[in-house]
């Protein structure tokens, strides 16, 4: 692992409903430029994590810090929307959540309304067209078509995003999360339901984003195939807890990690 | 009962008239069995008691016209539109000149033509005779698509490309539309009836586009938006008769407090969703009427506010005589002094706030508030999840919706110079809401259309005033069940990138 400071510290995230322990003291940290993977069998919590992180759930013990760029954030204490708006963290869910009545480019246009927002001086600019906003909204289209080349729905620009393929949909809400020009992007299972062809596709997008935009990838994926293609930095999680931590290598060889997996299965095959 | 495929050569099936005759019989027996208790006895008030009318005639009219009908559907099954067509066509024609007759060629032959209808109410003539035109519609429909019946979906889809044509043309629909409504109190067969009638109308699609910002826009279900229009026009009434001030500087006063208003609502309540939500605001607009009803001191309760003055035209009163050293809007322009001119005046300046709504409407819809409008209707979670700040977004929707009411609450104070809590019942709120989801959420030339329907058809056709309520129930039902989206339902993206204009959903 590189050295340098994490851009995501979590310390002793707990998160528990009524009796159950769905995270329970899990601590870790992400990088800047580089794809974190957070895998683990069903139910293991990951989903949790991540409505934690990202304003949802108010974790029950626990601090997440994000060092971004402008200032360091306390994301636990935070508002849902702002941790978006103001820390710049992303997210994409397990079942899609697009706006399925309105077009792939309004999905990305709305994706960035806080810097539209300011341009439209609230709407009392942008109620009389002056140019200011008109710029910005060129602006914003602009960057909208930088990820439609990115995620290759150029032509479908202006199709509902209910009438997209399956793929498709996954891919436009990634670009979604994208165009709110995060520091840190958490996708929650983003292969599930992709055919081969697709999910390869999604391997170099992802690794696009990594490299080209500099930016931390929490990822949760089931996927084994492709989180030991891409993920730099692997912690597993099981029944709340994490049970082990490191690169591709250390965790396939983790026995920790074998008894959870094998464990299942046993159950599973039972 | 008959086989009910739906192949195209399903014409070259021989008719079996044997079942086709005992199902319209069997129906027959049942509307016999139910009428018979309902319909054929009558209680009358006679001196010293209670005597009986019997209505036997009746009964057998009804038991004939479910006969046929019935006939006319399983016609229509077994692809046979011609009879249907033929003769349902006749009767449609006669009943409607008959019903007509009286508006066209005078009493007299309306009574020479009253043996024509089935029925002494006229009402259920009505609803027989929009039976018979829709008999023949399908017939027709049938015999355009040979023999191929019209499936739900093709009805969907068919509806939609309405609406989208409506959208598409709606920038040359939506100046014709303006220009007759500019040249309408200018025609010459307008009188007050008229005059009165489209202010009556423009007051309602008014009230229709700003609850459809909250509504069809925000998706936020308000049952209670006839408050803010209330709270409109007491602000106005108020205003206008404790300081005197002018129309044209307390609407915007009426619009402030009526936004106020939706913000105050909207703190509490906007984290509610659906059902909920509209249980609330449903709540919250008896609250209002009735705190005006009983805060006496302040309102004046039941008794309402009068005196209300009327708007001048900038200034200038219109009246037959002008105090010392004024001139009135006659003399000024030097017209003929009329009563109808304040009328119009007050026609165009509904008008005018009616196009502010609309014309804020779609502007607002391109920008980012509105954008995050329908976004947070499709998926508030999402919304979150990118930054958008739910609270404030919904609670500027209430309030800009809520100021719309309050404007056309205070042209309603000062068009009636008299207001009371009677005014502002819930049943305002239902039409309005009425218009919103028949016109198609969303849609603005559908709410004009709906309220076409549900208030300018009523107003037209006395008869069916004293059964609009009954009509109003019913059409509600027949779009719910046809199409539930409403009528003009169909969404243009607020940008395009243009690339390939296909969209989806089509093949
Ligand atoms: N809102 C909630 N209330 C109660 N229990 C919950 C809630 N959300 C999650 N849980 C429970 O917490 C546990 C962890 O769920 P979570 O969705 O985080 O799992 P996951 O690791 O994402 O699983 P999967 O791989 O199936 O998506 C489960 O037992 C789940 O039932
Ligand atoms: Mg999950």
């Amino acid at each position: 692992m590189s050295a340098g400071p994490a851009l995501l510290t979590i310390d002793h995230l707990t998160m528990q409903f009524g009796g159950l322990v769905a995270v329970d003291d899990v601590s870790l940290a992400a990088k800047d430029s580089e794809i974190t993977a957070i895998i683990g069998p069903n139910g293991a919590g990951k989903t949790t994590m991540f409505n934690c992180l990202t304003g949802f759930y108010k974790p029950s013990v626990g601090r997440m810090l994000l060092d971004h760029p402008n200032r360091p954030f306390y994301l636990e204490r935070m508002e849902g929307f702002r941790i978006a708006s103001h820390a710049g963290v992303a997210r994409t869910f397990q079942n899609i959540r697009l706006f399925p009545k309105m077009s792939v480019l309004e999905n990305l246009i709305v994706a960035q309304h806080n810097k539209l927002m300011r341009a439209s001086g609230f709407t009392v600019y942008g109620l009389f067209g002056l140019r200011g906003y008109r710029s910005a909204e060129g602006e914003a289209v602009e960057l909208a078509k930088y990820w439609l080349d990115r995620i290759d729905l150029t032509a479908k620009a202006d199709w509902d995003a209910e009438s997209l393929p399956y793929g498709d949909q996954r891919r436009l809400e990634i670009a979604r999360a994208m165009c709110t020009e995060p520091v840190l992007l958490c996708l929650d299972e983003p292969a599930a339901g992709l055919n081969p062809r697709e999910s390869a596709g999604l391997n170099e997008l992802l690794l696009f984003i990594r490299d080209e935009h500099k930016i931390g990838v929490l990822l949760i994926e089931h996927d084994m195939k492709v989180v030991m293609a891409i993920a730099d930095h692997i912690v597993v999680l099981d029944y709340g807890r994490k049970i082990s931590d490191g690169t591709a290598d250390e965790v396939r060889r983790d026995p920790a990690v074998i008894r959870a997996y094998l464990g299942e299965e046993e159950e599973d095959s039972t | 009962m008959a086989v009910t495929s739906v192949t195209p050569g399903a014409d070259l099936r021989s008719l079996d008239v044997a079942a086709m005759l005992k199902e319209a019989g069997a129906t027959a027996v049942v509307v016999f069995a139910l009428t018979i208790g309902l319909v054929a006895f009558k209680t009358l008030d006679v001196p010293g008691g209670i005597g009986i009318e019997t209505r036997f005639a009746d009964v057998a009219m009804c038991m004939a016209l479910a006969f046929f009908g019935r006939i006319a559907l399983v016609l229509l099954r077994e692809h046979r539109p011609y009879p249907v067509m033929a003769v349902a066509l006749t009767f449609a024609i006669i009943l409607t000149a008959s019903l007509l007759s009286g508006q066209i060629f005078g009493p007299a032959a309306e009574a020479q033509m009253k043996m024509f209808l089935p029925f002494k109410a006229v009402i259920v003539s009505w609803i027989i005779c929009v039976l018979a035109w829709s008999f023949a519609i399908r017939a027709a429909i049938l015999m355009r698509h040979q023999g191929v019946s019209v499936l739900r979906d093709e009805r969907e889809a068919m509806m939609d490309r309405v609406g989208a044509a409506v959208q598409r043309y709606s920038r040359f629909l939506g100046p014709a539309l303006l220009a007759f409504a500019i040249v309408f109190p200018l025609l010459p067969f307008v009188d007050r009836r008229f005059l009165d009638l489209g202010i009556l109308a423009l007051t309602y699609i008014m009230l229709g586009w700003g609850l459809n910002i909250v509504v069809g826009l925000a998706g936020l279900l308000d049952l209670g938006y006839v408050a803010f229009y209330a709270v409109g026009a007491y602000s106005y009434a108020l205003l206008a008769t404790h300081f005197e001030l002018s129309f044209w500087i307390c609407l915007p006063f009426a619009g402030i407090m009526a936004a106020f208003a939706g913000l105050l609502l909207g703190f509490p309540v906007l984290r509610l969703r659906g059902d909920y939500l509209a249980i609330v605001t449903l709540g919250f607009g008896e609250m209002v009427r009735i705190i005006l009803l009983n805060w006496y001191e302040f309102t004046n309760g039941p008794d309402g506010i009068g005196g209300i003055a009327r708007p001048s035209f900038f200034g200038i009163p219109f009246k037959r005589n002008a105090p010392e050293g004024t001139e009135t809007f006659h003399q000024m322009f030097g017209l003929e002094y009329s009563t109808l001119h304040k009328f119009v005046f007050l026609y165009f300046v509904i008008l005018t706030l009616g196009l502010i709504t609309n014309l804020f409407t779609i502007r607002i819809r391109k920008l980012p508030v509105g954008r995050a409008w329908e976004a947070l209707r499709e998926d508030e979670i999402a919304c979150r999840s990118l930054g958008i700040n739910p609270r404030n977004t919904k609670l500027t929707a209430f309030a800009i919706g809520a100021m719309f009411a309050g404007f056309a609450g205070s042209f309603f104070a000062t068009r009636q110079t008299f207001i009371s809590p009677e005014s502002f019942v819930f049943l305002e709120s239902a039409i309005i809401l009425g218009i919103v989801v028949l016109g198609g959420f969303g849609s603005q030339v559908g709410v004009v259309l709906a309220t076409g329907i549900l208030i300018v058809l009523p107003e037209l056709i006395r008869e069916l005033h004293q059964y609009r309520m009954l009509a109003f129930g019913a059409v509600m039902v027949l779009i719910m069940l046809w199409r539930p989206s409403g009528l003009l339902a169909h969404r243009e993206p607020t940008i395009k990138l243009g690339q390939g204009d296909k969209r989806g959903g089509e093949p």
